[in-house]
């Protein structure tokens, strides 16, 4: 739910680092944290138990810049990612203007991220929101490691896309960000189906994180544009 | 099915009828400051003493507390905790929900007491519970039909992230 405070000249937008335990959200912060200049982020609030794991969420604001004289404020939220804490997953998901699902590329993880974007759906659908209307981008980390899957079969597994059933949106739209790819596309079957923009990414060494977080933030701005 | 969570505003005369009565509150019972948070963590007023610590962090913090503390009205049966109170050796803080979407949060310390703080509490959640609703009908009004200042931005939002 984003917030425009008149006063302040303040737009207020909540992005939430959604994915399975141990995957890199908490990384992806820690990264924007170190990177970003001081006087453009706050504080990075982590609510974690005494062995660094997520309890409740992380929490980083950042300013990436300014909009028609309006400050664009990003808040940016993690989830446990372990299954027991759903209920304060479910929490931080309130008033979410955009997703980033985070995937661990590690081959042993599969059926875990495909948990935890079940959980996301299902976690989103009892709030009423619909992912697949919303700002919602997919970053695979952990590219680096020898037991990463490739991308095709992470795409298959995680975002094999969903039907495009308004027909001003059918037509083939390029990613961007891969060439030679399609973020909307036809299949050979005839059905029209929509995938969400993917980044690839190494969290701790910080590749790809600011890729990921570019590419939610602008496709929030663009949705209240 | 909603597509998203809504946006809202609120204008400068909202602000500024939001601090009055956040003024007046405070004289009354003479604690030390107020703040305006709504429910997902996003900070909306301050008033009286600037806090010594970080209110962005502070807000998003006592959003996750109500959120958490309604989880837990609603295991014993409850629909809510409409007001929580944390209690600390010198310095304290009441909580009162606003509207059900914004979050009134009071701190004070021993120039004052916890009775004082409530009563006075009370009549400013009903005033400000009238202007939030104002301001919520009239987002729900005009969503769609209000100017929207990012309108036409998208090149602007595109030269944002080069």
């Amino acid at each position: 739910m984003s917030m425009i405070n008149y006063a302040s000249r303040e737009i207020n937008c909540k992005i939430v680092y959604y994915g399975p335990g141990l995957g890199g959200k908490t990384t992806n912060l820690e990264h924007v944290y170190g990177k970003v200049a001081p006087d453009t982020r706050g504080k990075l609030i982590s609510l974690a138990t005494e062995t660094e794991r997520t309890l409740f969420f992380d929490f980083l604001p950042v300013d990436l810049g300014t909009i028609r004289g309006f400050k664009t404020r990003f808040h940016l939220y993690t989830v446990p990612g372990q299954v027991y804490y759903n209920a304060s997953r479910k929490l931080i998901l309130k008033g979410v203007d955009g997703i980033v699902f985070v995937g661990d590329s590690q081959l042993e993880r599969m059926e875990a991220n495909q948990e935890a974007m079940q959980n996301l759906y299902d976690n989103m659908a009892e709030y009423g929101y619909d992912l697949t209307k919303m700002p919602f981008v997919i970053q695979y980390n952990k590219r680096d490691l020898p037991n990463a899957s490739p991308i095709r079969d992470l795409q298959a597994a995680l975002n094999p896309g969903w039907e495009v059933t308004e027909s001003s949106r059918m037509r083939v739209t390029p990613d961007a960000y891969h060439a030679g790819e399609n973020l909307i596309e036809q299949l050979p079957t005839g059905e029209w189906i929509e995938r969400a923009q993917y980044f690839e990414a190494v969290a701790v060494s910080g590749d790809g994180v600011f890729d990921t977080l570019k590419g939610v933030s602008k496709l929030v701005l663009k949705s209240l544009a | 099915m909603p597509v998203r969570a809504a946006s809202w505003s609120f204008t400068e005369d909202d602000f500024r009828a939001i601090t009055t009565a956040l003024e007046r509150f405070l004289t009354d019972c003479n604690a030390r400051c107020a703040l305006l948070v709504d429910r997902t963590g996003q900070l909306v007023a301050t008033v009286g003493e600037r806090p010594n610590f970080d209110p962005t962090a502070f807000a998003t913090l006592t959003a996750a507390d109500f959120s958490a503390n309604d989880q837990l009205a609603k295991l014993i049966g409850e629909n809510d905790f409409s007001s929580l109170f944390h209690q600390g050796e010198k310095e304290s803080m009441y909580l009162a929900d606003i509207a059900r979407r914004v979050i009134l949060v009071v701190l004070f310390d021993n120039r004052t007491t916890l009775g004082l703080v409530r009563l006075k509490m009370r009549p400013t959640v009903l005033q400000l519970t009238e202007l939030f609703e104002q301001v919520f009908t009239r987002a729900a009004r005009d969503a769609g039909s209000a100017p929207n200042i990012l309108a036409g931005a998208d090149d602007e939002i595109d030269k944002l992230f080069q």
